[in-house]
């Protein structure tokens, strides 16, 4: 009768939550020092407080290059042309609309939602990951500059899954189906490859960047020596500008070691903008038109610029959790613990120094990830191998900031592409080693899913 | 205009600091028998002691001045009140203003010509007098910013020129032009462009109506130079449509102001005034208090003048299109002096005068308070050096330095007003982005 082998009976955790004054509340300062209380609509959009007096007054130039749309090169607007010439979106807030989250398109038509296809064939390209599609590259790019076709365009349909509940209660998820139509470059490779992504928000990178390595590696149990069920394996990625392997800690497989290179790529493979980076647009060798398009500076975006970009991007700030001493929020934190979710979504990180930002090092922070790649079983593989990440394999998200997706975009979609149209099916979906968690989860009868959510919510 | 305006305010306030001289001569013995001369020659490192303090740092000062917490309650609901009169007072004339643009803009749609154009720009320049200052109002949520609130439909920028109307080099780019998705344009549709898929694809708000008055700047030497042919039907490309497009961006800002005056305006229990008045006084003024130090340190320091100074790009400007870049600044400038001082002119010369956020900082630190008074003023006058026009003041070497320096002035100010919160044993964010 016990779903929880190895863990107190139900009754008994249902009467030690619901007693929850005699419980702790869940740290709120989710961003240590640089925590920031804010619960509107900007509040992903704020700079970390504490920064130095350039690096304030840089924060938002650095936002200007990051909201503003680039435009066709040549252009009057020299500091912003050179869009393209195949690209998803004109600006980073294209994606990231308010420094917050996308979400697929609920149309054909509809315009940067911050939606995208990664592409692949099976094996390991020259840096040791993915292996580019031959004529369309590593990301399908849904628009063109004039005389340059887009590669094509993604189009989702959904599938019903259902289940019930422990208490009886039903629910119903949808499964994604991607196919790819108006190819513009030829037919695509039989073996490819496809992996969607949504933009995840932005907040709190720096300080993931000043979690010390060997912090991480400690989390990580590739073998299980511990016999939890849970691995968790770190991803080894190549750091361009170290030129030199290293841990991966961005993006949905942990496929970049750094906020500049995480930037950079975006840059290239979103917009179709040069960094320092990446000096050369990534036109295959059969987008002739592509290659012929005329540049907009060498790098597109300078130097400096690109500095205050990756400023802008590693110092927004983590708002504070909100409710953390009410109740039902204290019962859902510790039922995220009892049921095994905190296993990978560790509370409590600590920063160490910052290399260029002060006021980020030394921290205790509660982003709620562990940074390690998890099996999260079949329902949500793609597949698609990306460094040492294997197709079945996912970075943790953070979760901080999770709560406030709705008051910042408007939606509840989450997950790496976004299929779950909330936290319950976020977690419904969970498999592979996340399975055991999830099913203590349907197992929990409604009032305590509920306070489970609210803790999410809080967050 | 600016100077006059700012002359007139700096004797107000002269007059003013007197009166409070001729107040504290009263209090001082007392203080002198409590605290023997502590309280005249403090260190500075005492005073920021005490600004640390917060809390206790109210029953300090309070104390000291011979005050009891009553009073400075008192005082704190005079000075919700003045804010309270002056936003309504301000969204009144801004809302009349935006009213005049209207009519000089039917007058150009209904009969183009070269002078009904240079009247409709006349109309939207003065309106932007008023609202200026009313920016100082924004950032903690009340009717402008709350959630749904008119600010993105109203005076959102950077825009992106290219969403709504023609630009060098695409004759048939934007809204205007895009007969195939678009074949019927309402203000529905307008709203629903507005910021969809960026922040920067602004279809409505004063800044469309500026490009739809201008058309891109690409002048040094002056602002844009749309022909009033493209209002002329049959001979500006989509001109019917341009006719509709402006038609429709003007009165929504006309509406959206009025409801912005609505939720001022005096005896409605329903509206927002009514709500911010029964709110806790410490929440009242920290609500004011965030608003003004988010548009000096942020939004105006940050966003609007040392973006454009560091990308020297006149795009990062406010109001690119008519170079009014240099007067939105001065009035967003004059609308922090406006919350400071407790004191309006109201666009008819009259004067609306209470009690300002100063008086309140000085009841708690007197130094503070002579602080921010000072740096306001150094804002005020460094914003009205800065050459015009704003887009060559940010590329011109000899120029630059006035820019930076009001920049820092603005940033001084917006961390004393924060300050001037703790000394109220209130947390004040500046940091907010708009």
């Amino acid at each position: 009768m016990n779903p929880w082998p190895g863990r107190p009976a139900p009754v008994a955790a249902l009467v030690l939550l619901l007693s929850s004054c005699e419980l702790a509340p869940p740290p709120h300062l989710l961003g240590g020092d640089t925590t920031i209380f804010d619960e509107t609509p900007n509040a992903f959009a704020q700079p970390a407080p504490g920064l130095e007096r350039d690096d304030e007054l840089h924060f938002f130039v650095g936002n200007s290059f990051f909201n503003q749309n680039w435009v066709l090169a040549p252009a009057s607007t020299e500091a912003r042309d050179g869009l393209g010439p195949l690209f998803n979106t004109r600006s980073c807030a294209g994606c990231h609309f308010k420094d917050g989250r996308g979400r697929p398109p609920e149309g054909p038509r509809e315009m940067g939602t911050g939606y995208l296809l990664r592409l692949s064939l099976p094996g390991a390209g020259s840096d040791g990951g993915p292996r580019p599609e031959p004529g369309y590259g590593g990301q399908l790019q849904d628009q063109g500059i004039p005389g340059v076709p887009a590669e094509g365009r993604a189009v989702i349909r959904y599938e019903s899954v259902k289940g019930t509940f422990g208490d009886g209660e039903p629910w119903e998820l949808r499964r994604p189906v991607v196919s790819i139509e108006d190819v513009a470059y030829g037919v695509l490779s039989e073996d490819l490859l496809v992996s969607a992504r949504v933009a995840p928000q932005m907040i709190g990178m720096g300080l993931l960047e000043a979690v010390p390595e060997g912090a991480v590696l400690a989390l990580a149990d590739p073998e299980d020596a511990d016999g939890d069920g849970i691995s968790g394996r770190a991803n080894r990625v190549w750091d361009e500008a170290a030129g030199a392997p290293a841990l991966g800690r961005f993006g949905w497989k942990a496929n970049q070691p750094t906020v500049a290179q995480q930037a950079a790529g975006a840059f290239l493979g979103d917009l179709g903008i040069t960094t320092p980076m990446h000096p050369t647009n990534d036109c295959t060798e059969i987008q002739e038109g592509c290659r012929a398009a005329p540049g907009g500076g060498d790098p597109e975006i300078a130097e400096d610029d690109f500095r205050k970009v990756v400023l802008y991007a590693s110092t927004l700030a983590v708002p504070a959790m909100r409710d953390a001493e009410d109740p039902r929020v204290v019962s859902g934190f510790h039922l995220f613990q009892e049921t095994g979710c905190a296993a990978c979504h560790t509370p409590t990180l600590h920063t160490e120094e910052h290399p260029t930002f002060a006021a980020l090092s030394n921290q205790t922070i509660h982003p709620y990830t562990d940074l390690l790649l998890h099996d999260m079983g079949e329902g949500l593989a793609d597949g698609r191998p990306d460094f040492e990440a294997e197709g079945r394999e996912w970075r943790t998200p953070p979760l901080w900031g999770i709560g406030l997706v709705e008051t910042v975009n408007g939606h509840t979609f989450y997950l790496h592409d976004g299929r779950a149209r909330n936290l319950t099916e976020a977690i419904l979906w969970h498999g592979g080693e996340a399975e055991g968690a999830r099913d203590r989860f349907v197992a929990l009868p409604g009032e305590l899913r509920a306070a489970l959510l609210r803790f999410l919510e809080s967050l | 205009m600016g100077d006059r305006v700012a002359d007139y305010r700096f004797q107000d306030a002269a007059r003013k600091l007197v009166e409070r001289g001729a107040q504290r001569i009263v209090v001082v013995p007392l203080l002198a028998s409590r605290f023997s001369g502590h309280y005249d020659h403090r260190s500075r490192m005492m005073k920021k002691m005490r600004r640390g303090l917060g809390g206790v740092g109210i029953l300090l000062a309070a104390a000291g001045c011979g005050r009891g917490e009553a009073e400075l309650e008192a005082m704190k609901g005079d000075v919700v009140a003045t804010y309270a009169e002056i936003v309504h007072a301000s969204y009144e004339d801004s809302f009349r203003a935006v009213e005049e643009m209207a009519a000089a803009i039917a007058v150009l749609l209904a009969a183009p010509s070269e002078e009904s154009l240079a009247a409709a720009r006349i109309a939207w320049l003065a309106a932007r007098e008023p609202y200026g200052q009313t920016e100082a109002y924004r950032f903690y949520g009340g009717p402008i910013d709350a959630a749904g609130g008119p600010e993105t439909l109203l005076n959102a920028w950077p825009l992106d020129e290219g969403y709504v109307d023609y630009v060098e080099g695409a004759p048939e780019s934007g809204i205007v032009n895009d007969v195939a998705a678009y074949p019927k344009l309402d203000r529905e549709l307008l709203v629903l462009l507005n910021e969809a898929g960026a922040e920067e694809n602004l279809s409505v708000g004063f800044h469309a109506i500026e490009f739809l008055l201008w058309g891109q700047d690409l002048f040094a030497d002056g602002p844009g130079r749309r022909p009033y042919t493209d209002y002329v039907a049959g001979v500006g490309r989509n001109a019917e449509r341009r006719i509709e497009y402006l038609r429709i961006v003007t009165e929504l800002q006309v509406e959206k102001m009025e409801g912005l005056v609505a939720e001022w305006a005096p005896n409605d229990a329903t509206n927002y005034r009514t709500s911010f008045l029964a709110l806790p006084r410490d929440e009242a003024v920290r609500r004011i208090l965030v608003g003004i130090g988010v548009l000096a340190k942020s939004e105006l320091a940050g966003e609007r003048m040392f973006t454009a100074y560091d990308n020297q790009d006149q795009e990062d400007e406010h109001s690119c299109f008519s170079d009014n870049t240099h007067r939105d600044i001065a009035a967003n400038a004059l609308g922090l002096m406006n919350v400071l001082q407790g004191h309006y002119r109201r666009s008819d010369g009259s004067t609306i005068s209470g009690v300002g956020m100063t008086a309140l900082f000085r009841e708690v630190d007197s130094e503070l308070a002579d602080e921010v008074e000072a740096l306001a003023t150094r804002s005020l006058r460094a914003v009205e050096a800065i050459p015009v026009p704003f887009d060559q003041a940010i590329v011109d070497p000899d120029s630059r330095p006035a820019v930076l320096d009001a920049v820092y002035a603005l940033m001084d100010l917006g961390d004393r007003i924060a300050e001037g919160g703790s000394a109220l044993g209130l947390t004040i964010n500046t940091a907010l982005p708009g």
